[in-house]
């Protein structure tokens, strides 16, 4: 190679390099950009007051106790509905329907249909079908449920994937000891599938908690402390919006509710990630 | 020492009953053929080596014996196979309680991502070991019987995966062994491992056999390892694109005096 070709050759390596390198910093960027925005204008917030007062005057005032309440809540019926909806569906998919089984390309294609419907259609889905046809009115519980069709697939999904990622040498060792599909389910498949799940619950809560188009056709608006699952509640991604959008001088209370909203995801992820260390399986 | 032992026992099987009866036993995947039309008998207590190159089917055999082949996909068996008085390839068959019966050691080992203990204790469980002290009992005497215990006793609640090859593949045994199987399939067991862990599993399986009176089929690369366990021994082989039984006798037959040319051939280490 002559050595104008290489010299050539070289700068063009380097301004890959350069590129490569400027991709993911100007993401880093924005991200700190985004959160320092944030930091900066919610901080002066948070005390303890904000989080246990309710909130007065539509919000510009007060805490956010109802909100926080209801957030959680709507969350602990998503999560309720949807795990074991997930862990089973992920069983069919990956022990009990072969990769060229109809049925099982017909659940899998319509959960890929499914994770890529926007929020709001799931909202007027929930609203027609959770809060009018069910009777379950504005309420934690239609909210929760729509959530919880939401984020079906990609919890199905990631488990699914935790499941076929358990070598096949496990499910023969194990039939080979007499040891029932069940027990093998439930004792050496389903633990080695957690980390999948959990990051699938990562992702899951993630998308949920940020969610406004599909709670406000089905949890409603109302800042009232709830006191069933049957009230309306407002979520905090809901509560954000509607101070930011509806109410003039908003924007500082905005701006606190935020900040707990992204507390809360990092606090979602450190114990996800916790809990996936804790059951996270070497396969050799 | 070894060798004295098989001589002792090669004696002493020659009028045993038959335990498993093998009869045109075939083997496909998606109709395309592994092996076909394996037929013989092997008596109980006795150790039968069966060796061949790589493809000729050996491990597709072992899995009929244990139904194994059941969980593999477009995996068809046809044949007889009698096991005493039991026809094992009767759909009717409780592969469960068979497969107790049956231990089975594979070629990987593959402990469970557990405990070392619970490895043990998690198949006795399954199969009705209610009693917490006896199933500490029974991890105590197996480790013991595989030589694990005094390396591992001290740290049973560690990660079965931290062991070396060698105790991973004695782990391995000694969890079949915990279920008093009457009958050991092993699937070149020692291939995986360093000279030094396959020569102590060698040891093992000879003596636990004389502890136990297990009988085992070993399929094996290694030709003076089947000479210096085995029994009896088989040769698979590969002809027309299918494994086929091409010998079956006394090892020392098998051995010293093969009938056929292909077994001179692969014992002189000329062919396979
Ligand atoms: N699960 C399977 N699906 C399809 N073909 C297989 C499978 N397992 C083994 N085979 C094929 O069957 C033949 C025999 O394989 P095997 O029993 O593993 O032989 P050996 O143990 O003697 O090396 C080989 O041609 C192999 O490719
Ligand atoms: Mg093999």
């Amino acid at each position: 190679m002559s050595r104008k070709a290489s010299s050539k050759l070289i700068n063009l390596d380097q301004l890959f390099k350069v590129v490569i390198w400027l991709i993911p910093l100007s993401i880093t960027a924005i991200f700190i950009w985004i959160l320092s925005d944030i930091v900066i204008g919610g901080i002066g917030q948070i005390s303890w007051a904000f989080l246990t007062t309710n909130p007065l005057d539509a919000g510009r005032d007060g805490g956010i106790a109802p909100i926080l309440v209801s957030t959680f809540l709507i969350l602990a019926v998503c999560l309720v509905a949807s795990v074991p909806i997930s862990i089973g569906t992920a069983i069919l998919l990956a022990e009990f329907t072969p990769n060229q089984n109809w049925f099982g390309r017909l659940v899998r294609r319509s959960l890929d249909v499914l994770a890529g419907v926007p929020s709001i259609v799931f909202g007027l889905f929930g609203n027609a079908f959770f809060a009018q046809t069910l009777g379950l009115g504005f309420s934690i519980l239609s909210g929760g449920l729509t959530l919880a069709c939401m984020v079906l697939p990609i919890l199905i999904r990631s488990t699914e994937a935790g499941l076929r990622a358990v070598p096949q040498e496990y499910r023969l060792n194990s039939a080979a000891l007499g040891i029932s599909k069940t027990s093998t389910l439930w004792h050496l498949l389903l633990p080695a599938a957690t980390p999948g799940l959990l990051v699938g619950l990562v992702l899951g809560l993630g998308r949920a908690i940020a969610e406004t188009a599909a709670l406000i056709f089905t949890s409603g608006y109302v800042d009232r402390m709830p006191t069933s699952l049957l009230d309306s509640g407002r979520s905090l991604s809901i509560h954000i919006f509607d101070l930011s959008m509806n109410v003039s001088g908003g924007d500082s209370n905005a701006y606190g509710s935020a900040l707990i909203l992204i507390l809360i995801l990092l606090i979602i992820n450190a114990i996800a990630a916790w809990l996936g260390s804790k059951y996270n399986y070497l396969y050799d | 020492m070894t060798k004295s032992i098989t001589n002792n026992s090669q004696s002493s099987i020659q009028d045993l009953q038959p335990l498993i009866q093998i009869q045109q036993l075939s083997l496909s995947y998606k109709n395309k053929p592994a092996f076909q039309d394996v037929t013989f008998s092997i008596p109980q207590n006795s150790i039968t080596a069966i060796v061949g190159p790589s493809g000729c089917g050996k491990s597709s055999f072992l899995t009929c014996l244990n139904r194994l082949s059941d969980l593999i996909p477009n995996c068809q068996v046809s044949g007889h196979i009698q096991l005493g008085t039991v026809n094992l390839l009767s759909p009717k068959i409780n592969t469960t309680a068979l497969r107790r019966r049956i231990g089975m050691i594979f070629q990987k080992p593959n402990p469970f991502p557990m405990s070392i203990k619970k490895n043990i204790v998690f198949p006795l469980k399954e199969h009705g070991f209610a009693n917490a002290q006896e199933r500490e009992q029974i991890v105590e005497e197996v480790l013991t019987d595989v030589g694990l215990w005094s390396e591992v006793k001290n740290r049973l609640e560690d990660s079965a995966m931290s062991l070396s090859g060698g105790q991973k593949q004695r782990l391995c045994l000694a969890r079949a062994l915990a279920l008093k199987p009457e009958i050991l399939l092993m699937d070149e067991p020692c291939s995986a491992l360093d000279p030094i862990s396959s020569g102590i599993v060698e040891d093992l399986i000879v003596r636990l056999r004389h502890k136990y009176h297990y009988t085992i089929i070993i399929v094996t690369h290694n030709l003076a390892q089947a000479k210096r366990i085995a029994d009896y021994a088989g040769l698979f082989w590969v002809e027309e694109g299918c494994g086929r039984l091409i010998e079956f006798g006394t090892a020392t037959q098998f051995f010293n005096a093969p009938e056929h040319e292909l077994t001179k051939a692969y014992i002189q280490g000329t062919k396979g």
